[in-house]
């Protein structure tokens, strides 16, 4: 895909020297389209930042919680981070072993399939997932938690008292976990099947083993893919609503407990919770938690694509 | 799910899986590595009465009971590089299995309970009067059908015009910047969407304002980045011999994008376009902000609240009112039509690429 050159310079050539009416209206269309997402991107953070400059310029007794618009922030920028944290670290190995399944160890066959088969879970829409977290997931974890407060609670995270619904942080990250786990290994595969099969025939030829042959070709030459896609997810696990806000029991602030009821909100989840029922400015304090979302998200998705990208051009030299 | 084949050589790529086999077989035989699995599962069955164990545990043990029998067996017949070998595959099967269980889990759930109100009521009543038992989602439905339809009116023509610009007029500068602005639009929150959609409404129509139109703008903001780059990568397959050939005709090249260009690409487009459809129709929470739910019928996307079915679902979930079984029972049926829904279109995306194909010998 990447090797089709699609835009050589005859056919500009031909356009500047005859120029229609047609071609010059067509253009212009085209480039307007390109312009207009530029201007939507930066309509989005300006509309953003009008709204929330009440929040910003109010008084901190004005804001929900009466402890400043940071005060009311700080706990949902945490709770945000701790389970994008938490789907991260569950997903990244699961979503590269997956990769790897599916790019050199299924039956050629059946790969295709079984890939579209972890595809199908992004496909699912999010609040079908926080139906399945809360319905399903969260009650079967409760036993595993006071299971975890019994033997491993002297670790601060485990400490407890378990939640007796299972709806905790923890259940919240293994959700998103799922979430995210097929934008990972889709990328992971796509870099996976780019490793040249000459650095690979090499490996198999000099005596190794598959897994040896992995080790050696295909996770260097993919360890920038890897990483900018996790980076994706993450960005994808930051933003996610419907599933934290009806999967996780939000009670109390900052507090590095997974497995109790009383957890941090996330900054979506809050807004998705709070804002039907708000007014005034409430709904700027919100739409400032927005904001601050947005240049999270904005911050973790440009790092991934450079990421990304620069693997691109890496591997468009070979 | 997780005993597959562990040794069955199936080497991706084009690598000859030949003399690995023999080498294999040679050694331990197939056998041996299904009886470790046998083995441990009936080790664990045994203990299945002193532990109280459940089904879920019982696979669990059995897997890791297992995998660590065939990596002593191999370890102490082939050596720690092949045990090493085959304890990384029991684990990527593992994994892969692992990542099934909430895939058929959440689909059997779904199913099971959303199937008790998949009944005529339910897409033909609406909640208007509704107080426990009946009631539907015909109003949830057609807001659902209407949104859609426009967002897609509003993200088609500017995805794929501006994938056109990307690929046949755009260069340097400009291009690299939408490129890579198109990329971080597929990466703003669902939510942050909306919430843009609520403010450029709010600061001209004043606050509190829901509309339908409000939340087609929300999901044109998710949603055109995907036809972007889905289109970019369809057109960017067009052979550059066709619009060489259409040149030399002296046909322009507007013409040329639409007559030749696009009509090649169709499939493609017609597959990306139906993709961004199924990634939007089941977005709630910008619809949640700039929609809000009611109980009537609205299909005036331009005056006052409308329903649509995921937010009728989470509604139903949320607040079921006494008794909560009904609105329950009608949250999972709409959770259930969702799937049907993003599910079909999927399938019906596989169903254009691979019928309608261009016939170039690519």
């Amino acid at each position: 895909m990447s090797s089709t050159r699609t835009t050589p310079p005859s056919p500009a050539g031909t356009g500047r020297s005859v120029r229609r009416p047609g071609d010059r209206v067509f253009a212009g269309t085209a480039k307007g389209a390109g312009i207009l997402i530029l201007v939507i991107l930066a309509g989005v953070a300006a509309f953003l930042v009008v709204e929330a400059v009440p929040a910003l310029t109010a008084p901190a007794e004005d804001i929900p919680g009466d402890r400043g618009l940071a005060g009311y922030i700080a706990p949902l920028v945490f709770g945000t981070l701790l389970a994008a944290v938490i789907a991260l670290l569950v997903a990244t190995p699961l979503a590269v072993a997956i990769a790897l399944f599916i790019a050199y160890y299924a039956p050629r066959r059946m790969a295709q399939g079984l890939g579209y088969l972890v595809d199908l879970l992004a496909a699912i829409p999010s609040i079908v997932y926080g139906f399945w977290g809360i319905f399903w997931l969260a009650p079967k974890l409760v036993p595993f938690y006071e299971w975890l407060e019994r033997r491993l609670g002297f670790i601060p995270l485990f400490a407890g008292p378990a939640s007796t619904t299972g709806r905790t942080m923890l259940t919240a990250g293994l959700v998103l976990a799922v979430m995210i786990l097929p934008i990972v290994s889709a990328i992971s595969r796509e870099v996976f099947l780019q490793v040249p099969s000459l650095h690979r025939e090499a490996a198999l030829a000099l005596g190794a083993t598959r897994w040896e042959m992995i080790r050696m070709a295909v996770l260097p030459y993919g360890r920038s893919g890897v990483i900018g896609g996790s980076m994706l997810g993450l960005g994808r696990a930051l933003g996610e609503t419907m599933a934290v806000a009806i999967v996780l029991s939000v009670s109390g602030g900052i507090t590095f407990n997974l497995i109790s009821s009383g957890n941090p909100s996330t900054i979506a989840a809050n807004i998705a919770l709070e804002f039907p029922e708000s007014s005034g400015i409430d709904i700027n304090t919100l739409i400032a938690s927005g904001l601050a979302l947005f240049v999270i998200t904005l911050a973790v998705n440009m790092l991934a694509r450079a990421i990304v990208n620069r693997r691109a051009d890496f591997s468009g030299a070979n | 799910m997780s005993q597959i084949s562990t040794a069955s050589v199936a080497t991706g790529g084009s690598a000859p899986s030949g003399p690995r086999r023999s080498e294999r077989t040679g050694r331990l035989p197939n056998w041996a590595l299904w009886a470790c699995f046998a083995g441990a599962a009936v080790v664990v069955g045994a203990l299945w009465p002193v532990f109280d164990l459940n089904i879920a545990l019982f696979v669990l043990y059995t897997v890791v009971l297992g995998t660590l029998a065939v990596y002593l067996l191999t370890r102490t017949t082939e050596g720690s590089r092949r045990a090493t070998d085959r304890l990384v595959t029991c684990l990527v099967v593992s994994a892969f299995g692992l990542a099934m269980v909430p895939l058929v889990s959440l689909v059997w759930e779904v199913v099971s309970r959303g199937a008790a109100r998949l009944d005529g009521e339910f897409f033909s009543s609406s909640l208007v009067g509704i107080v426990g038992e009946g009631g539907g989602a015909y109003h949830a439905i057609m807001g659902t059908l209407i949104i859609t339809a426009l967002t897609t009116l509003i993200s088609v023509p500017i995805g794929l015009m501006t994938a056109i610009f990307l690929v046949e007029y755009a260069r340097g500068r400009l291009k690299r910047a939408i490129t890579f602005m198109v990329d971080v639009m597929t990466g703003i929150p669902s939510i942050v969407a909306g919430l843009f959609a609520y403010a450029l409404f709010a600061i001209f129509l004043g606050p509190g304002i829901r509309l339908g139109i409000m939340g087609a703008i929300a999901l044109s903001v998710l949603m055109i980045p995907v036809v972007v780059r889905s289109a970019e990568e369809v057109l960017k397959l067009v052979p550059n011999e066709l619009r060489e050939a259409s040149y030399a005709l002296g046909v322009p090249k507007w013409r040329t994008i639409v007559k030749v260009v696009i009509p090649t690409a169709i499939a493609g487009l017609g597959t990306g376009v139906t993709l961004a459809i199924a990634r939007v129709v089941g977005e709630t929470a910008p619809l949640l902000i700039t929609l809000g739910i009611t109980n009537a019928t609205n299909v005036n996307a331009f005056d006052s609240r409308m329903a649509t079915l995921p937010v009728y679902a989470y509604y139903q979930l949320t607040q079921p009112g006494v008794p909560p079984q009904f609105a329950t029972d009608r949250a999972w049926t709409a959770a259930l039509v969702l799937i049907i829904l993003v599910m079909g279109l999927n399938v019906v995306a596989r169903f254009i690429s691979r019928f309608f194909a261009p016939k170039s010998g690519r």
